[in-house]
């Protein structure tokens, strides 16, 4: 056998072969339930533990537990935080409400997608900037050139974070039964989607958050490194009853996929801005002031694409995958490229993301994507291909 | 780590092959392990010619694929329809019900000892 198909987001680290690899603090809760570890963003994540299936279908009707430790978290503090980050970001991050978070891009000067980030209000000038595991030096670089003349510390506490999620419709019922304040448990049913809240989980200090990357209802709990084990073995021994198993970085992938998000390195990259990938709902190019990048993504919202991300739902067994090309029909030309690709466990059949020319990019136009050598029919449909009931 | 069947013979890109007139071919669970849930088998037609070494069939997963490499030189003499209609049995039974192919073996080919692939299998 040779494995063809890279594992979306899993590259294998090319860096410096002496770079050692970060471990979680969990990674040893990882072993313990066997799961297979693969190198990520220079860390050692856990790929699935039993089955990518199973971890998949658990999380769609009960819960999944992942492990996030790997994302940055970058902390922005200052009187002038807001107009800071206004600038460096591409959306109005004044007017996230105190308490609510924002899904948000960093983008270059010619509007390619350096990132894309979910920056959580804490305070009238206390922000939390979580960033892709990739690409979290980038923006850490960015954002302090990009903070030059502001009032505003940036300390990065990504190596002090760890993030653990719970998603799922079991995902309440899981987390409020570690919250150890009724009160705090109350303000935790209580959150909205994008909206998060201090809390004491299991005796330590965490922020939960109703925020994540599965298309199901769930929390996401940052809480510090040294308590990392604490609130995994709560939230295992609370989420039992309720059917959860930890989930790994194949099932996170999966899931996203059938929820129509897009990856940072397939669906959003330089070459790509936030309207390529329709999403620029993110630009808030009324905002007042300048921002890095506005210029350019002001003159690409006001004219033709040249290409668009569409969802593409396979009409045979063989699954589209990253890089196959998209064919206007079975020896017709390329039309487009697949971003993302895989069977859906939920759905039954394949599903892909893919960048095709604005021509073919209707909901319900046939086309084909070249699958190893053949031509697999498959359909545009509008995303997400899965929607929580 | 697993002990391989001492009946049967290996690749080293793990495949299994037994001694039965026509010989069963399949794969090792140190494939199904690294592959994950199998989704999709591709087999060679009844009446294919297979040769040594060489390509006769896909195994996708949920996260990649890799190709299927006929350990024997023959005919395809029966194809399991099983695995086409249910592929999860090549991971829940590699060395059973999870069989790909039967070939009428017509000529020799290299092939290691269960201790030799153990070897291997292990080292990766």
């Amino acid at each position: 056998m040779t494995d063809h198909a890279a594992l979306a987001g899993a590259a294998t680290d090319a860096a410096t072969p002496t770079t050692p690899e970060l471990h979680t603090p969990l990674h040893e809760e990882h072993l313990a339930l066997g799961a297979m570890m693969v190198s990520f963003a220079g860390w050692q994540m856990p790929l699935r533990y039993s089955s990518d299936l199973e971890e998949h279908r658990a999380t769609r009707t009960a819960a999944g537990l992942f492990d996030l430790t790997h994302m940055g978290e970058i902390d922005v503090v200052g009187p002038q935080a807001v107009a800071a980050l206004d600038y460096a970001l591409v959306g109005a991050m004044g007017r996230i409400a105190i308490g609510r978070a924002k899904y948000t891009m960093i983008c270059a000067e010619d509007g390619g997608v350096i990132d894309d980030l979910v920056v959580y209000r804490l305070g009238k000038d206390h922000f939390m900037v979580v960033a892709n595991a990739s690409n979290c030096a980038i923006v850490i670089e960015e954002l302090r050139a990009r903070f030059h003349g502001f009032d505003v510390t940036l300390t990065d506490d990504s190596l002090t974070t760890a993030l653990l999620a719970v998603q799922g419709p079991e995902a309440e019922a899981i987390v409020t039964a570690v919250v150890d304040d009724p009160a705090d448990a109350d303000a935790v049913r209580a959150l909205r989607y994008y909206a998060s809240v201090p809390a004491t989980v299991a005796g330590v200090q965490a922020r939960v958050a109703r925020t994540g990357y599965t298309g199901e209802d769930g929390f996401e709990l940052f809480v510090s490194t040294d308590d990392a084990v604490t609130v995994w073995h709560a939230l295992r021994a609370a989420g039992e009853p309720h059917g959860l198993i930890p989930a790994g970085l194949s099932a996170r992938d999966s899931l996203r996929l059938e929820a129509g998000m897009p990856l940072y390195g397939q669906e959003l990259d330089r070459t790509t801005t936030p309207y390529d990938a329709g999403l620029g709902r993110v630009v808030a190019l009324d905002k007042p002031g300048d921002f890095v990048g506005k210029a350019a993504l002001r003159s690409r919202a006001g004219s033709e694409p040249a290409r668009l991300l569409v969802g593409l739902e396979g009409l045979t067994r063989r699954a589209a995958r990253t890089g196959y090309p998209v064919l206007m029909g079975p020896s017709g030309p390329h039309v487009g490229t697949v971003t993302s690709g895989a069977p859906s466990p939920t759905l039954g059949h394949p599903i892909a993301m893919a960048y095709v020319t604005p021509e073919v990019s209707g909901p319900g136009t046939l086309l084909a994507v070249d699958v190893r050598g053949r031509a697999e029919q498959v359909r545009v449909v509008a995303l997400p291909f899965y929607r929580r009931p | 780590m697993s002990t391989f069947p001492k009946d049967l013979l290996y690749t080293p890109e793990h495949e299994w092959v037994d001694d039965g007139e026509p010989a069963k071919v399949g794969i090792t669970d140190t494939a199904t392990e690294a592959l994950g849930d199998i989704v999709y088998v591709e087999l060679p037609a009844v009446g294919d010619l297979v040769r040594a070494g060489e390509v006769c069939g896909e195994i996708e997963s949920t996260k990649s694929v890799s190709e299927l490499f006929s350990p024997v030189n023959g005919e395809v003499i029966a194809i399991n329809s099983a695995v086409v209609d249910d592929p999860a049995l090549v991971n829940t039974d590699p060395y059973g019900e999870g069989w790909l192919i039967k070939v009428a073996v017509d000529a020799p080919a290299e092939l290691l000892s269960p201790e030799e692939y153990e070897a291997l299998a292990t080292r990766a």
